[in-house]
């Protein structure tokens, strides 16, 4: 396999002056990912900062209600509320090694955007936040936590105003201050090193929740399900199952108003191969390779692209990708809050909402689903949609 | 012989450089640009860059970006762009280059794209994001079709990198004047002297200058170091007051950009 790519997925699409710090962070994250020392620092703070292993729970409400077993990986029980803060706290740990002063990100739903500047506060950095204007609006309380840590938020008016414009400039920010500033991707997306790096990070989900499973269960799971935005919490619980070929793994994207409304984000339905902000894989693009506006009630998932293992996955057919829409996932959402007293983030609702879809084909089957975040951010969106 | 090269060596023999307008293809519509293009091509241009527009580019301010919008709004496609420079071409022999992002010529077909662009005249090709470590697939096709593979260096291109794009590079080599993205810029730091000297003690090819050139000014000071001017924003942002090539202030702007360029 050719190195960055994953079959004929992923590669390094940037501009020339990107080029010397993509290797600049090649070098660096290799270099210290092996070192003990770091993995000691930054396991040290997932555990007594972020508050790992994160439980896994037997959601026996949910459970009998399904016929099934299901557990959830608890990620919503990570400080800052989402599994975003285990890749932001080692891409920060990672800026401070390689003597950057400064870190931007990008966010969608808010949940990336505070977990850097969580990491940046904790850390010292300076740290710059691109938001669409459109995400502004939908997830405010998330944007008066960023600024209260001491972040930057900057809105982005251009474009569609969500995910990827906030991407575009945040890379437009990275190019103009290569030498100081690290740019905090919060996802397994972008050009090669990215797509790697975030995986090794996140993929401590993946270890906790086949290390418990076993425990709870003597056994593998029949089936691991997870949302996939730019797919990082996906691939973190996939990551030690990706050999067990008896186990299905689920990747759920937004379905948004359905699929034939051409209002959703669900890459592998309605995407085509292309190259976009840095990666091949695959894209929402119209016939002349524009990039199209996607739409879906979590902006989390609100994206044109996926990382681009998850394509190489989805080729290979290794897992299964499928959507939820904004309807299922709504309905999933208040589910898990009446019966098990969690408020699910709006993402990982859809991975939920595939789990209570199919209830039947997964009828006394070991069903573990991964949490990646809680609601609180989603409660006003959420309430929007019943008193109009 | 590439024509491309030809401009060099006949501008290199008079003691002139290049210089380059940029045009975003189809802003505001086609017929617009080339009429744009007519302009720029009776008044002085040497080599002309379009850029073919797309939905995120990058590495472009937001002059550019307004560009852009402007001409997917009139639903210039690069099949739209293609006549425009065979059009150009019937009544010019200025080289046109064009400049991109690699998804819409990914959409469109790489071999498909660069066979049809050499059919229409394309002297050369620039991809934003697509650095040498990605050149692999297209480079070999645009030797066959005799399309220059134009790569850009950086204030930050080391040595090495310089050597790899060297090995790849045809008709000039683009140097980025600073780490940023396309946009007017007042000046332009002189410390990059050091870099373009180390480019040209590397490369035999010319060497023009790119990004932030927004006044004769900054021709005058790099004149001696470097082979053309790259010209973008600071057009670009004359050309959407009127979108006229009567506008006084454009008309005086690229004036004195060949008079800096040629001398009088
Ligand atoms: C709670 C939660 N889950 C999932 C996602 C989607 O990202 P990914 O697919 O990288 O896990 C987000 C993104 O913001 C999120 O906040």
């Amino acid at each position: 396999m050719r190195k960055g790519y994953y079959g004929k997925f992923g590669g390094v699409f940037v501009p020339e002056t990107l080029m010397p710090s993509i290797y600049e962070l090649e070098e660096a994250f290799f270099r210290w990912w092996r070192s003990r020392d770091f993995r000691k620092e930054f396991e040290g703070y997932l555990k007594d900062y972020v508050g790992r292993p994160t439980p896994l729970y037997h959601a026996s409400n949910l459970s009998v209600r399904c016929g099934l077993t299901l557990y959830l990986k608890r990620e919503d029980l990570c400080h800052t509320g989402a599994h975003k803060i285990i890749n932001a706290l080692g891409q920060a740990l990672l800026a401070k090694k390689m003597g950057k002063r400064r870190v931007i990100a990008e966010t969608g739903a808010g949940q990336h955007g505070v977990a850097v500047a969580t990491a940046a506060a904790l850390l010292g950095l300076e740290c710059c936040i691109y938001m669409g204007a459109d995400d502004v609006e939908r997830q405010k309380m998330n944007v008066i936590r960023m600024d209260m840590l001491g972040a930057e938020v900057r809105g982005v008016e251009t474009g569609t105003r969500t995910l990827k414009d906030a991407i575009n400039e945040a890379l437009r920010d990275w190019v103009t201050n290569v030498r100081t500033t690290h740019y905090i991707l919060g996802t397994v997306f972008g050009p090669y090193p990215y797509p790697q790096m975030v995986k090794e990070f996140v993929s401590v989900i993946g270890r906790e929740a086949a290390r418990q499973i076993w425990k709870k269960e003597k056994r593998l799971p029949d089936v691991v399900v997870a949302c996939v935005g730019g797919g990082s919490n996906a691939m973190g619980i996939f990551y030690p199952f990706l050999k067990r070929k008896e186990v299905t793994l689920v990747g759920v994207e937004a379905g948004g108003k359905g699929i034939s409304t051409g209002h959703h984000a669900a890459r592998f339905q309605g995407g085509k191969v292309g190259i976009f902000q840095g990666t091949k894989s695959y894209v929402l693009q119209d016939s002349n390779g524009q990039i199209l506006d996607t739409y879906s009630i979590a902006p989390g998932l609100d994206y044109a692209s996926v990382g681009p293992e998850h394509s190489f996955l989805m080729e290979s057919q290794r897992v299964t990708y499928t959507s939820a829409t904004d309807e299922e996932t709504l309905e999933a959402f208040f589910l898990t809050s009446r019966e098990e007293g969690i408020i699910p983030a709006l993402e990982s609702s859809h991975a939920l909402a595939y789990v209570i879809k199919n209830c039947t084909r997964w009828k006394d089957k070991l069903v573990l689903v991964n949490l990646s975040g809680r609601g609180d951010k989603d409660v006003e969106t959420v309430s929007r949609t019943i008193s109009p | 012989m590439n024509e491309i090269t030809n401009v060099f060596r006949r501008l290199n023999r008079e003691g002139k450089k290049a210089l380059i307008p940029y045009v975003t293809g189809g802003d505001p519509s086609i017929e617009k640009t080339y009429e744009f293009m007519e302009f720029l091509a009776r008044n002085g241009a040497d080599i002309i860059e379009v850029g073919i527009p797309f939905s995120d580019p990058m590495a472009d301010g937001p002059v550019i970006q307004r560009a852009s919008e402007r001409a997917l709004k009139a639903g210039t496609a690069v099949k739209d762009i293609f006549a425009l420079v065979r059009r150009f071409n019937k009544a010019f022999t200025i080289p046109v280059v064009l400049m991109g992002y690699l998804n819409p010529i990914y959409a469109y077909g790489v071999e498909r794209f660069v066979s049809e662009a050499a059919d229409n005249g394309v002297k050369g090709l620039i991809i934003v994001d697509m650095p040498p470590e990605e050149a692999g697939e297209i480079c070999p096709l645009l030797r066959k079709y005799g399309i220059a593979s134009i790569f850009l260096a950086t204030p930050v291109t080391n040595r090495d990198r310089i050597l790899k794009i060297k090995k790849i590079a045809r008709g000039f080599l683009y140097f980025v004047s600073v780490t940023g993205v396309t946009g007017e810029r007042d000046e332009i730091p002189t410390d990059i002297l050091e870099k373009i000297k180390e480019i040209k003690g590397l490369i035999s090819l010319p060497v023009t200058l790119g990004f932030g050139i927004s006044h004769p000014r900054i021709v005058e000071e790099f004149f001696p170091y470097l082979d053309g001017f790259v010209v973008g924003s600071a057009l670009v942002r004359r050309w959407e007051h009127s979108f006229s090539v009567d506008d006084p202030e454009l008309k005086n702007f690229f004036q004195e950009m060949v008079i800096a360029c040629h001398g009088s």
